[in-house]
C-alpha cells in the first residue's frame, strides 16, 4: 500500500485544546510518525460501552489488523494470575538480593558521617591487611548528584567533596560480610569539616552555607528528573524553571488577576519522601576478561549497561545485565548508583564476583527520595468558574540533586489563558532526590487540587461541576476523566456529601474528590522476539524487566492472543540485556511500549506458522485460524487440531520473529531520543472519605474509590493491584511518611522502617478501583500505563476529604497529629 | 554487627554469675526476647562480648493469680501471653491491653515482660550510632533538634522517654519486680522506683544492678470495685510507639471514686503519675466535666519543646477518654 496522508482526526483537533495552543513543544519536534509504507486502516475509538466510533489511522502495512475490545478477545484482557506468583510466595523467585555466585565476595561500603567536607586523606592501608579483604576501592567519581558546570573550583580535591552524611567514600570486598565491615571500619578518612545546611528554608537565605561553590547542571536520568541546563544559580537556589518538561508558560498572568472576580493566593507545603522498596538498591558485578555481568535490582537494565559500559569504558556487547526480578523501585533505581560503581571496581580489582546492596539506613539516605516543597500557588478566576490566570513559584530541596519541580499539572490539566510557572531547585547536604512515582506532579496536585476545590466553594459551585467547566482539553485523558467523574460520583454517594465540618462530635467525617493526570509515554526503541518451536512450545523474549507489576504475565497474554494458546503456554522471558531492547519500567510506560512490539512479533509468527500450516491443511494461509489451543480452517470446525499436534506435522524447528514498537499512528507531541511523548495523558479521578479525630489530630482515610483510565487494559487483575499500591502509597505520603534530618548532624534520624512511618494495614482504606477501557486507536494494543496516575491524586482527594470533614484547610504535609492540631487551630 | 559469643543459662544463678563478669569493653548482656538486643546491635550502639541467653532458665515464664497475693508473672512471660491470659485480662485488663497493643504480633510472640521494662528508650538520637560516637551535648541536641517525639514533662536533664508500655499500666497497678543477685539476693523494687531517666551515657536505665536480673512482675490483689483502662495513643493503629500512653485505675465505690491511679507513658522520661489529677477524682462520681477537669490537671505544669507541644493537648484528650472508659469499664 502506499504511503498515504493520515487524514484519521475525527475529533477536528490535532493541536491541544485552545488554552494549551501557545505550548512549546518539549523536548524537540517529532518528526511525522511511521516513514514507510502505509495502509489507511479503519479503528475503534472511544470509551468501550460509552461510544465507540471508527477512527481511520494511517498504520504501517505490517502492523496487525487492529484489535476489537477486550469483551471480545480470549487472553488479553482478563484478569490472569501473575504466573511467577507461585514463584514468588514460596520464595524461589531470585531477587538481586539473593544472588550468590561462586566465589562471590561480599561489598561494604564507606560513608561519611560528616554533612559537608573536603576530604584531606584517605588510608585504606589497615582495612587492606585485614584477613579475608581481596580489594579495597576509593571513589574519585561521585554519581547521583549534580555537577558543577565549572569543575575548576574544586579542581585540586583528590577525593569528591562530601556534601551529605551518608555519601559514599570507599568501598571494600571480602570474603564474608562480617569481614568486610570490620575492614571498612579501619579505613581513616581524615576530614576538613565545612559549613552545612539541610533546612529547605534556611538553604535559601543568602548567608546559608553553600552545598556547592558554583552552579550546577543535573541532567535528567532515564528515570526522570534532573532539570534543563543553563539556568541561573544564586547560592543554593538554581532556577527558575519556567517550562517544566517544555510546557509554559503563556499569556500573562498579571493582567489575567486584574481580569480575575476571585483570586485565591496560598502556600502549601509537602515532606521529603523515601522510595523504601521492599528490595534495596543492589549490584553483583562479576568482572571477567571476557566481559561484565551485572545482576541489578533496577528498573531499566538499558540504563546499568549504558553506564557501565561508559564509565568502564567498555563495548555495550560487553556488558550483560541480569535482572530476574525487582522488589520495587517506584522511581529510584536507574543507572548503577556509587553501590555499583564500587562494585564493579571491587570486582575488577579482586578478579571475583562483589555483591553490594545497599542496607536499609542507607537506601533511606542515599537511594533517592521526593523533594520537599513550598508551593506559592495564586489562581485567578470568574464567577462562573472559568480560570483566568494560574501562577506558581515553587522550591522544593532534592538535598545535592537536582530536580525539585512540582511537575507540569498546572499548565495542562485545566484550561487557562494565562499561566506563569517559576519552579526552583534548592541545595541543601541531604541525600539525592530521584523520580518518585509521577516526580513532581503528586506535590503540584497536592496543591492545585485544593485550590481549585476552594475556587469552587468560593463560587459556590460543585468541585465536581468546576471540573467539567474548566477540564475540557480535547485529549483522550480529559474525556477519559469526564465519564469518570460521572462513573465515579455515581458509584461514591457524592451526592450524598454534606457541607463542611457538618459533624458535631469530635470525630468528623468527610469526602473528598481530586483528579490525577500524568503523560502517555512509549518507549520508543522497544523490540520483542516470539520464537515457535517446532514441538509448538511458544517463547517470548524481552530485554525488560518486572519490577513487580506483572510484565511477564502480560507479554505471555498478548502473544497467547495471537496464537490461539492460554498465557500459562507461553514462556514469557524478561531481565538479561541480551535479549531485544524493553522499556524502562518508568513512567508508567512498559505495557504501551511492549505490548505492541510483542503482539507485532507474535502475530509474525502466527502469519509465518499459518503458510507452513497451509498445506497440512490443504487450506490457504489466510484460512488458518488459531483459537482455543487450536489451529483449524476458517469455519470448518471438523479440521481442529490441536496447536502441538498441527505444529509437529509442519515440520520445521523454529520459527521466531522479531519486531518493534511502532510510533503512535498518531505521532507524538514530543520525542527525545528514548521516549516519544504524546499528546494525550493518562490519568483518572479518585474519592476519599476520612474521618479525623480532631482532639488528637489522627486522619483516618476509611475509603477510596478510584476510577482509571490506562488505554486498553491487558490484565484488569494486576491493572488493579497496581492501582491499589498506588492509593496505598498515596495515603502513606498523605498522612505518615515523612525524612526527618537532624540539622546539627545533617543525619536522618528515622532511616529504618521502625520510625519511618509507612501506612500498615489497619491504615490501609477500604480501596475500590473501577477501571476504563478506553481505545485510542494510537497502537498494535491500544495499552498504555497505569503506574504513575495511581498515585497521584491521592494525598490531595484526601486533603479535599479532610476540609469537607472539619471546614479547614490542611495546607502541610504529612498529616500527623501536629500538622492536623495546627491546621485546626489556624 | 561483631563477633559476639552466646551461652546458655541453665539457671538465675548461673546467669547472675555470667553477667558479674561483664567489663568495660567487654561488656556481657542478658536476652530473653532478644527483641531489643537485636534492634541495638545491628544499630551498632551495643557490642556485647558476650550474650547469656536466658530463655532456657526454668520457672520464669509462669503466670500466677492469688486472691491474697495478686498476680505474678516470671519475667520471661512475652507479651502475646500476657494480652490473652484469662486472669491477666479478667483482673488487669489495663495490662493485658497495653501488652496487646504494644509492637506487632511477631514482636509480642518473643518480647518478654522482662525484656520490655528494661529496654532501651526509643529516642532516635539514642538510636543512632553516630551520637554515641560524636559525643557533645545530648540533650541539648534533642532540644535544638527533632524532639516531635520526646518528653513533655520533666525533660530538663533529659528529653528521652522510656519505651515499655506496659510499664504505665504496671504504674497504675502499684507492680513491683523482683531482682534477683549474686547468692540468690533478692530485692523487690516498685516499678516507679525501677526505672530511671534513660541516659545515653549509662548501659542501662534502671537501678538494676550490673550482676542482677529481673525474676518477676508482681501487682497487688485488686480492690473490690477496681475499674481500669488503658490506651495508646500512635500516629498508627498497626505497629507504632506511642505519642502517648495513659493507664488509668479506678476504685469505685458504687459511682464514687474511692481510689484512682493515673499513669502516662512516653510523656516523661520515665512514666509519670498524675497526681493532682487523681486527687481530684478522688470522693467524686466520674462523669464528663470531671474527666475533663482532671484531664487539664494531669497536663498542668508540662514544659513542651520546640516540637512536641502538640503532644500536650492529644495527653490531655487521652487522658479524659481513659477515665471515662474506666469508669464505664
Amino acid at each position: 500500500m502506499q504511503d498515504v496522508k493520515d487524514t484519521s482526526d475525527t475529533r477536528g483537533a490535532t493541536t491541544p485544546a485552545d488554552g494549551q495552543k501557545t505550548q512549546e513543544a518539549g523536548p524537540a519536534k517529532p518528526p511525522p510518525p511511521n516513514p514507510g509504507p502505509a495502509r489507511q486502516q479503519a479503528m475503534p475509538y472511544g470509551i468501550v460501552g460509552q461510544r465507540l466510533e471508527q477512527v481511520t489511522r494511517r498504520v504501517p502495512v505490517d502492523e496487525p489488523p487492529p484489535l476489537p475490545e477486550n469483551a471480545k478477545l480470549k487472553s488479553i484482557g482478563k484478569p490472569v494470575s501473575r504466573l511467577d506468583g507461585i514463584e514468588k510466595v514460596t520464595g524461589r523467585a531470585r531477587y538481586t538480593f539473593d544472588v550468590q555466585l561462586p566465589g562471590m565476595l561480599w561489598g561494604q561500603r564507606v560513608l561519611a558521617p560528616l554533612p559537608h567536607a573536603r576530604i584531606k586523606s584517605i588510608d585504606t592501608s589497615a582495612a587492606e591487611r585485614y584477613p579475608g579483604v581481596r580489594a579495597v576501592h576509593v571513589m574519585e567519581r561521585l554519581l547521583s548528584t549534580a555537577k558543577l558546570r565549572d569543575p575548576k573550583a574544586e579542581q585540586g580535591n583528590r577525593y569528591p567533596t562530601v556534601r551529605y552524611a551518608g555519601q559514599p567514600i570507599a568501598g571494600v570486598a571480602a570474603d564474608s560480610p562480617r569481614a568486610a565491615e570490620a575492614a571498612a571500619r579501619l579505613i581513616k578518612v581524615e576530614y576538613e569539616p565545612l559549613p552545612h545546611v539541610t533546612d529547605l528554608e534556611e538553604a535559601m537565605k543568602e548567608n546559608a552555607p553553600r552545598v556547592f561553590p558554583g552552579p550546577t547542571e543535573q541532567p535528567s536520568t532515564a528515570g526522570g528528573g534532573g532539570a534543563p541546563p543553563g539556568l541561573p544559580q544564586k547560592g543554593n537556589v538554581r532556577g527558575p524553571d519556567s517550562k517544566p518538561l517544555g510546557m509554559g508558560p503563556r499569556g500573562d498572568v498579571q493582567r489575567g488577576f486584574a481580569e480575575s472576580d476571585v483570586v485565591i493566593d496560598v502556600e502549601y507545603r509537602t515532606q521529603v519522601q523515601t522510595h523504601v522498596p521492599m528490595e534495596p538498591h543492589g549490584l553483583v558485578a562479576d568482572w571477567r576478561d571476557e566481559g561484565l555481568t551485572l545482576y541489578a535490582s533496577t528498573q531499566y537494565m538499558g540504563s546499568v549497561r549504558d553506564e557501565a559500559a561508559e564509565y568502564f569504558d567498555l563495548p555495550k556487547s560487553k556488558v550483560r545485565v541480569i535482572c530476574d526480578y525487582t522488589g520495587g523501585g517506584f522511581g529510584a533505581k536507574y543507572g548503577i548508583g556509587n553501590f555499583g560503581l564500587l562494585a564493579i571496581h571491587l570486582s575488577r580489582k579482586a578478579r571475583a564476583p562483589v555483591r553490594m546492596v545497599l542496607d536499609r539506613r542507607e537506601e533511606h539516605v542515599s537511594g533517592g527520595n521526593r523533594p520537599n516543597s513550598i508551593q506559592r500557588l495564586k489562581l485567578g478566576a470568574k464567577k462562573d468558574g472559568s480560570l483566568v490566570a494560574i501562577q506558581l513559584k515553587a522550591w522544593g530541596s532534592g538535598g545535592v540533586a537536582g530536580g525539585a519541580g512540582v511537575g507540569f499539572c498546572h499548565s495542562t490539566l485545566y484550561e487557562c489563558p494565562n499561566v506563569q510557572m517559576e519552579q526552583y531547585d534548592v541545595f541543601t547536604n541531604a541525600g539525592p532526590c530521584a523520580a518518585f512515582r509521577a516526580p513532581g506532579q503528586v506535590q503540584g496536585i497536592f496543591g492545585l487540587e485544593q485550590s481549585i476545590d476552594e475556587l469552587a466553594e468560593r463560587i459556590g459551585m460543585d468541585p465536581l461541576a468546576l471540573r467539567n467547566k474548566i477540564d475540557v482539553s480535547r485529549t483522550d485523558d480529559a474525556v477519559a476523566r469526564a465519564h469518570e467523574r460521572r462513573v465515579g460520583a455515581e458509584k461514591f454517594g457524592w451526592s450524598k456529601r454534606r457541607p463542611a465540618g457538618s459533624d458535631k462530635g469530635p470525630i468528623k467525617r468527610g469526602v473528598g474528590f481530586a483528579q490525577s493526570q500524568w503523560l502517555y509515554l512509549v518507549h520508543r526503541n522497544t523490540g520483542c522476539e516470539v520464537r515457535v518451536l517446532g514441538d509448538g512450545s511458544v517463547e517470548a523474549f524481552s530485554g525488560t524487566q518486572d519490577i513487580g507489576t506483572g510484565t511477564r504475565t502480560i507479554l505471555a497474554q498478548v502473544v497467547a492472543e495471537e496464537l490461539g494458546l492460554r498465557p500459562e503456554d507461553i514462556g514469557a522471558h524478561v531481565g538479561d540485556s541480551r535479549y531485544p531492547p524493553g522499556p524502562a519500567s518508568g513512567g508508567s510506560r512498559v505495557t504501551s511500549s511492549l505490548t505492541p512490539a510483542a503482539r507485532n512479533a507474535a502475530y509474525r509468527c502466527a502469519r509465518d506458522l499459518a503458510s507452513r500450516l497451509a498445506p497440512v491443511f490443504q487450506a490457504s494461509a489466510d484460512d488458518i485460524v488459531f483459537a482455543d489451543g487450536k489451529v483449524m480452517v476458517k469455519g470448518k470446525a471438523s479440521s481442529a487440531m490441536p496447536f502441538r499436534d498441527a505444529v509437529k506435522k509442519a515440520g520445521f524447528n523454529e520459527i521466531a520473529h522479531r519486531a518493534e514498537r511502532r510510533d503512535d499512528y498518531e505521532g507524538y507531541m514530543a520525542v527525545t531520543p528514548e521516549m516519544g511523548i504524546s499528546r494525550h495523558g493518562i490519568g483518572g479521578v479518585q474519592f476519599a472519605e476520612v474521618a479525623v479525630d480532631t482532639e488528637t489530630g489522627i486522619v483516618k482515610v476509611e475509603r477510596v474509590l478510584a476510577v482509571h483510565d490506562c488505554g486498553r487494559p491487558i490484565n484488569p487483575k494486576l491493572t488493579e493491584s497496581q492501582i491499589y499500591g498506588g492509593v496505598i502509597q498515596g495515603v502513606s505520603y498523605a498522612l505518615y511518611e515523612e525524612r526527618h534530618l537532624d540539622a546539627g548532624s545533617g543525619h536522618q534520624l528515622n532511616a529504618n522502617v521502625d520510625q519511618y512511618k509507612i501506612v500498615g494495614s489497619r491504615e490501609t482504606p477500604s480501596i475500590e478501583v473501577i477501571l476504563l477501557e478506553q481505545l485510542g486507536a494510537q497502537s498494535s494494543t491500544d495499552a498504555r500505563g497505569v503506574a504513575e496516575p495511581a498515585n497521584v491524586a491521592t494525598a490531595a482527594a484526601v486533603a479535599n476529604a479532610f476540609y469537607n470533614a472539619t471546614g479547614k484547610r490542611i495546607r502541610t504535609l504529612p498529616m500527623t497529629p501536629a500538622n492536623v492540631l495546627a491546621a485546626l487551630r489556624a | 554487627m561483631q563477633s559476639f559469643e552466646w551461652v546458655d543459662a541453665e539457671s538465675v544463678e548461673q546467669a547472675v554469675t555470667l553477667l558479674g563478669e561483664s567489663k568495660d569493653g567487654r561488656p556481657v548482656v542478658a536476652k530473653a526476647g532478644g527483641m531489643d538486643l537485636l534492634d541495638l546491635m545491628k544499630g551498632g550502639v551495643l557490642s556485647p562480648h558476650r550474650v547469656v541467653n536466658l530463655k532456657g532458665i526454668k520457672g520464669l515464664d509462669g503466670v500466677r493469680f492469688d486472691a491474697r497475693q495478686g498476680l505474678e508473672l516470671g519475667a520471661l512471660v512475652t507479651l502475646s501471653r500476657i494480652s490473652r491470659e484469662p486472669e491477666v485480662r479478667n483482673r488487669f485488663v489495663a495490662l493485658s491491653e497495653a501488652a496487646e497493643h504494644a509492637a506487632t504480633p511477631q514482636v509480642r510472640n518473643a518480647a518478654t515482660i522482662g525484656g520490655n521494662l528494661l529496654q532501651r528508650p526509643r529516642c532516635w538520637y539514642f538510636r543512632n550510632e553516630h551520637f554515641h560516637q560524636a559525643g557533645g551535648d545530648d540533650l541539648a541536641r534533642v532540644r535544638d533538634g527533632q524532639n516531635q517525639y520526646h518528653a513533655i514533662f520533666d525533660n530538663q536533664r533529659t528529653a528521652m522517654v522510656h519505651a515499655s508500655t506496659p510499664a504505665t499500666a504496671l504504674l497504675a497497678y502499684g507492680a513491683s519486680v523482683e531482682l534477683v543477685g549474686p547468692g540468690g539476693k533478692t530485692r523487690t523494687v516498685p516499678v516507679s522506683e525501677l526505672l530511671l531517666p534513660p541516659d545515653m551515657k549509662r548501659p542501662r536505665d534502671t537501678v538494676l544492678a550490673p550482676n542482677e536480673l529481673l525474676t518477676r512482675v508482681r501487682i497487688p490483689a485488686p480492690a473490690a470495685g477496681t475499674r481500669a483502662a488503658y490506651h495508646k495513643q500512635g500516629e498508627r493503629e498497626s505497629y507504632d510507639w506511642p505519642l502517648c500512653d495513659v493507664a488509668v485505675v479506678l476504685q469505685l465505690d458504687g459511682r464514687v471514686v474511692r481510689q484512682a491511679a493515673i499513669a502516662m507513658g512516653w510523656v516523661a522520661p520515665t512514666p509519670r503519675r498524675a497526681t493532682e489529677a487523681e486527687k481530684l477524682l478522688v470522693g467524686r462520681p466520674v462523669d464528663e466535666e470531671l474527666a475533663r477537669q482532671v484531664a487539664k490537671a494531669a497536663v498542668a505544669g508540662a514544659t513542651p519543646l520546640s516540637k512536641n507541644a502538640y503532644k500536650v493537648s492529644i495527653l490531655e484528650t487521652v487522658v479524659r477518654r481513659t477515665v471515662l472508659a474506666a469508669a464505664k469499664a
